[in-house]
């Protein structure tokens, strides 16, 4: 059984170019704003985004990974950005079950990011996060149930 | 997707969620002012002699007109044969060079070498880069590799600069007054070490927002290996 439903779009299609609209799918429980949390609703917040570096850090790791394959595209051809991203794909496979971390050894080892420090592992490290999912809902979301 | 149950997990690194909810704060809290970052009002220099690299720094925090800390270091060991003073917001420079540090040890372990300065560099630009501005963080970077002595600066926004002798931070006028005064290439130890100290006082002399000591800090090639020592003075 499948965990995971194939994406064969490419990177493009998962670059995110707007922060979610608050009216539309708003973030607390219930489906309703959760004011004592968000704050009150204001369109204008969510369609902006309200720092600088809000949408470039979103995208930052996608736009990175698109160069440095397009320049690997043009130096070597076709073969070499299509191997890596295969094994990128069956790598990124490994997983454990949706609410749970994992410790995703395989896609950092091929991305080199098991030898580099950076913003991303001292900060909100998803693995000390507060919250966790609901484990029945995780799983149904996942397998296409819900 | 927006399921109301479903839990997105949280994307690791900055997390900008506060900055709406602080944008609308300013505006509610008297006189509209968010408390201030701690910066460090600095002078810092660094000269290129005959054996090394000679930096400098004095040791006052300022947070705006109150100062924080008067023994404050701002030297960072990067490698042992790289130093770096700090200028800016004094937790993005202690922040950025102890991430420089972490990935430099990684690399020599990895490959058995000791980093270059350049490399140093290279990662502190990217870094800043990326950042756009938002890091305060004004760097200079003094090393011995292989390759030479090395004296190089990074602004904030991620401009590189390689220089014989520099200063920078809020007394870095009036330091460098001193520095273009008495400057010559292939200096030796002793007049290298008294040109940074003087350049310092003259930045702690003329700038409020640098005082207490001076930290000097040498880097230097002695046959194939590098010393170091930091010492205070006053």
């Amino acid at each position: 059984m499948f965990l995971h439903t194939l994406n064969t779009r490419g990177l493009r299609s998962q670059l995110k170019d707007s922060v979610p609209v608050a009216g539309l799918c708003p973030q607390g429980t219930y489906g309703v704003q959760d004011t004592l949390r968000g704050g009150f609703t204001s369109v204008k917040n969510e369609l902006l985004p309200s720092h600088p570096l809000e949408l470039s850090e979103k995208n930052f790791k996608l736009n990175q990974e698109k160069m440095n394959l397009s320049t690997l595209r043009n130096i070597q051809g076709l073969h070499a950005p299509l191997k890596l991203q295969m094994e990128y794909r069956a790598a990124r496979q490994i997983q454990r079950l949706p609410f749970l971390q994992s410790s995703n050894l395989a896609v950092d080892t091929l991305q080199g990011s098991d030898e580099y420090i950076g913003f991303e592992d001292i900060l909100n490290d998803p693995a000390q996060s507060e919250m966790m999912g609901e484990p029945h809902i995780m799983v149904e979301y996942k397998l296409g149930l819900l | 997707m927006a399921l109301s149950t479903v839990l997105e997990t949280p994307v690791a690194g900055f997390d900008f969620e506060n900055a709406a909810r602080n944008a609308a704060l300013e505006g509610l809290l008297e006189k509209g002012q968010a408390p201030k970052p701690l910066k460090t009002g600095t002078t810092i220099a660094g000269v290129v002699f005959k054996d090394g690299v000679v930096l400098g720094a004095d040791t006052r925090a300022t947070s705006s007109e109150v100062v924080a800390d008067k023994m404050c270091a701002k030297i960072h060991y990067i490698a042992p044969n790289i130093y770096c003073c700090g200028a800016g917001t004094a937790a993005d420079t202690e922040k950025t060079t102890d991430l420089l540090s972490s990935n430099l040890t990684i690399f020599s372990l990895n490959s058995g070498r000791n980093p270059r300065v350049v490399m140093a560099i290279n990662i502190l630009q990217d870094m800043l880069y990326r950042y756009k501005g938002h890091i305060g963080a004004n760097l200079i970077l003094g090393g011995v590799d292989c390759t030479g002595n090395h004296l190089y600066t990074v602004g904030p926004y991620g401009s590189v600069n390689k220089v014989p002798y520099l200063s920078m931070g809020s007394g870095d006028l009036a330091a460098l007054g001193i520095l273009e005064d008495r400057f010559k290439s292939d200096m030796q130890l002793e007049e290298a070490k008294d040109l940074v100290r003087d350049a310092i006082h003259a930045g702690i002399m003329c700038d409020l927002g640098s005082g207490n000591n001076i930290d000097i800090c040498l880097t230097r090639r002695k046959g194939n290996t590098s010393t170091v020592q930091a010492q205070h003075q006053f």
